[in-house]
C-alpha cells in the first residue's frame, strides 16, 4: 500500500473513532471527550498501522503493549479496541454503565486488549518500563507504548520513570505526550508550566521528536524513526489540539470532563460525517 | 536461642528461590544492602533492578513485568513501600491484581536508632483495609522463608512485613506456613494471646511468666494477617473467653483490629489490644522502645491479668 492510500485510511479511521467518541460519550452522560479527541489520531495511527497486534489472542506474548497513562482518555483507546475487533462495537454503548466491561477508566480485568488499568495519573510510564524490561528479559522483540497527557508531566513519578528508562537504555519504548495544552482548571502553562516540555526529555535522556500530533505522516514517521533508534527510548511531543474535530470542543477547557448532550451531540457528530 | 532477622531469612529465601524460578525478579529502592537483596543480585544480577530512591516508580515497574508473567519482589523499608508508593500499590497492582510480591523491611519501631520518620505503625493497616492483598507477618525466620514460597504460589498481590531485628527461631525446619492458617504455639483454658511476627516471641515468653503464677495461656500465631484464620480466632475464644492481641503496629488497623473486629461479629469476649496507642516511635535501641511502647512480654501479661 503507497502511503497516500495508508495515510487516508488511517485518516478515514480516526474520523470513525472520534464519532464513537462523541456517541459513546453521549449515552453515558459523563466522561472525557477533550483529551479523547486530542488522541485520536494518534491512537489509530498505533492501533492500525505501527503496533503488531492480533485481536483474536490479546494474551499473545509477541504482542506490542500500549499503555494509556492519560486513562481518562478511555473512550480513545475502547473506540480503537472495538474497531480493531477486540470487542463488538455494538458493546460501546455500555460505556460507563454498571456491569461495563467499559469502565470509566481502563480495567485490564475485565476488558480484553487493555494491557493496563489507569486512572490515576502519572503511573502508566513506569509500568510500561516493566514491560519493556521483560521483553529484554525474555528475548523478545515486542515495543511498548505509553500516552501520556501534558498535564499528566505535572506527576512527579513520570520523571521518576523517565530517569529510569533512560538508564536502562529501552530503545524499545516509545513514550508520546499529547501536548493539547489544557488540563482541568486551565491552560498547562498557566496552573503548573511544564515548559520546555521537549528539553526536559531531552536532559532526562531520550531521543525526542516534535510533531503535529495530527498530521498522521508526521506521526507515523516519528513511530518509524523511534523503531530505529537504539540505546535510549524515544519520545514523542505531539502538538495536538484538545477537543480536535469538533469545532466548540477544540480548545475549550470546559470540554475536559463533561459529555456533549442532545443537539450538542448532533452537531458533533455532524462536523465528524 | 538463636536470634535471626527476618530480613537475613528473605534475604536467603530468595536466593534459594531465584536458583529454582527464572521468573522471579527483585526491585529495590536504594536499600539493597539493607533489606538484604543483595544477595539476590550477587547471583543473578540480570534479574535484579535498583531503581534508586523512586519508590513509586519501584512498583510500578514491578507491575509491568508482572503482566509479562515475571514474579517481581520489590523492597524497601515498609514505611516507604506502604506510603510512599501507597496509589501505585493500589491502582497498578491491587486493582489489577498483579502478581506482585511487596517484601518490606524495616517495620516497626524496632528499626530503633532511625526514628519515627523509619518506622512504619500502619503499614498493616494500609496493606490490610487493600482489595485483592494478602498480608503475611511471619514471626521467625523459618516462617519467613515459608512467606516467600507462598508467595509465589499465590495470585494477585501479597505484602510480606519484615523487620532489621534479629528475633529467635521458634520453628523446626519441617515447618510449613500454610497461607491462610494460624499456628497453634501452645494451648491453654484461661485466655489466649494472638500475636503476629516478632510479637509471637514475646507472646510465647508472657505465657511463660503467667504459666509460673498458675495462669494457664495459649499462644496463637497469626502468620497471614489477611485472608484471617476466622475460625481458629473464634475456637480461641470459645475455648478460653479471654483474647488479648500483641502486634509491633498501631492498635488501628492491624491484628488487633482484625480480631476485634472477628470476635464482634462472631463470638464477642472480653479483649485487649497490646500495641502501638495511636502514636509514633522515636529514636532508641530496640528493646528500650519495646519496653517504651509497652510491647514486651510483661506488658502482654499484665494484660492478661487484666482481664481475667
Amino acid at each position: 500500500m503507497d502511503m497516500d492510500q495508508a495515510v487516508a485510511e488511517l485518516a478515514e479511521k480516526a474520523r470513525v473513532i472520534r464519532r464513537h467518541i462523541i456517541a459513546m460519550l453521549g449515552e453515558a452522560g459523563s466522561g472525557h471527550p477533550g483529551g479523547s479527541l486530542s488522541a485520536a489520531d494518534i491512537v489509530t495511527a498505533l492501533y492500525f498501522r505501527e503496533m503488531r497486534l492480533d485481536p483474536s489472542r490479546p494474551d499473545w506474548p509477541e504482542r506490542d503493549r500500549f499503555v494509556l497513562s492519560k486513562g481518562h482518555a478511555a473512550p480513545v483507546l475502547y473506540a480503537a479496541l472495538a474497531e480493531r475487533g477486540y470487542f463488538p462495537v455494538e458493546e460501546l454503548g455500555t460505556l460507563r454503565k454498571l456491569g461495563s466491561r467499559l469502565q470509566g477508566h481502563p480495567d485490564m480485568k475485565k476488558l480484553p486488549g487493555v494491557e493496563m488499568s489507569t486512572g490515576s495519573l502519572g503511573q502508566g510510564l513506569a509500568v510500561a518500563n516493566g514491560m519493556a524490561l521483560a521483553a529484554r528479559l525474555d528475548g523478545r522483540d515486542y515495543r511498548v507504548y505509553a500516552l501520556l497527557g501534558d498535564g499528566e508531566l505535572q506527576e512527579g513519578q513520570v520523571w521518576e520513570a523517565a530517569m529510569a528508562a533512560a538508564h536502562y537504555a529501552l530503545e524499545n519504548l516509545v513514550a508520546i505526550v499529547d501536548y493539547n495544552g489544557l488540563q482541568i482548571d486551565g491552560p498547562v502553562s498557566e496552573v503548573m508550566a511544564p515548559e520546555p516540555v521537549p528539553d526536559k526529555w531531552r536532559a532526562f535522556g531520550w531521543h525526542v521528536l516534535e510533531i503535529d500530533g495530527h498530521d498522521m505522516r508526521q506521526i507515523l514517521a516519528a513511530f518509524a524513526e523511534a523503531r530505529h533508534t537504539r540505546g535510549q527510548p524515544t519520545a514523542i511531543i505531539a502538538r495536538t489540539v484538545k477537543g480536535k474535530g469538533v469545532s466548540f470542543m477544540e480548545n475549550e477547557v470546559d470540554w475536559h470532563g463533561v459529555a456533549p448532550k442532545g443537539e450538542q451531540i448532533a452537531q458533533a457528530l455532524e462536523e465528524l460525517a | 536461642m538463636t536470634k535471626i532477622a527476618t530480613r537475613e531469612a528473605y534475604g536467603q529465601a530468595l536466593v534459594t528461590l531465584g536458583a529454582e524460578n527464572p521468573d522471579v525478579v527483585v526491585l529495590d529502592a536504594d536499600l539493597a544492602k539493607s533489606t538484604k537483596t543483595l544477595a539476590f543480585k550477587k547471583h543473578f544480577p540480570h534479574r535484579f533492578f535498583d531503581l534508586g530512591i523512586a519508590e513509586a516508580n519501584m512498583i510500578g515497574t514491578a507491575a509491568g513485568l508482572a503482566t509479562a508473567g515475571k514474579i517481581p519482589f520489590c523492597s524497601t523499608f515498609a514505611v516507604f513501600a506502604t506510603g510512599r508508593a501507597y496509589d501505585q500499590i493500589r491502582q497498578s497492582v491491587a486493582y489489577p491484581n498483579l502478581h506482585v510480591i511487596i517484601a518490606a523491611t524495616h517495620a516497626g519501631i524496632t528499626v530503633g536508632e532511625d526514628g519515627a520518620s523509619h518506622q512504619s505503625v500502619e503499614d498493616l493497616a494500609l496493606m490490610r483495609a487493600m482489595p485483592n492483598m494478602t498480608v503475611f507477618v511471619p514471626a521467625d525466620a523459618v516462617e519467613t522463608a515459608g512467606a516467600v514460597r507462598a508467595a509465589v504460589a499465590c495470585d494477585g498481590p501479597v505484602y510480606i512485613r519484615l523487620g532489621r531485628s534479629g528475633v529467635p527461631v521458634l520453628h523446626g525446619d519441617d515447618f510449613e506456613l500454610v497461607p491462610g492458617k494460624a499456628v497453634e504455639m501452645r494451648r491453654g483454658l484461661d485466655a489466649t494471646i494472638i500475636a503476629c511476627g516478632l510479637m509471637v516471641a514475646q507472646a510465647l515468653e508472657a505465657a511463660e511468666q503467667l504459666a509460673a503464677e498458675g495462669i494457664d495461656v495459649g499462644v496463637l500465631n497469626v502468620h497471614t494477617l489477611k485472608p484471617l484464620d476466622v475460625q481458629a480466632i473464634v475456637n480461641a475464644a470459645q475455648r478460653t473467653g479471654a483474647i488479648v492481641t500483641a502486634e509491633e503496629h498501631s492498635i488501628i488497623g492491624g491484628l488487633g483490629s482484625a480480631v476485634a473486629e472477628t470476635l464482634a461479629e462472631h463470638y464477642p469476649v472480653p479483649m485487649l489490644r497490646v500495641g502501638l496507642r495511636d502514636v509514633f516511635g522515636e529514636s532508641g535501641k530496640p528493646d528500650e522502645l519495646l519496653r517504651k511502647y509497652g510491647l514486651t512480654a510483661e506488658d502482654i501479661a499484665n494484660a492478661v491479668q487484666s482481664l481475667i
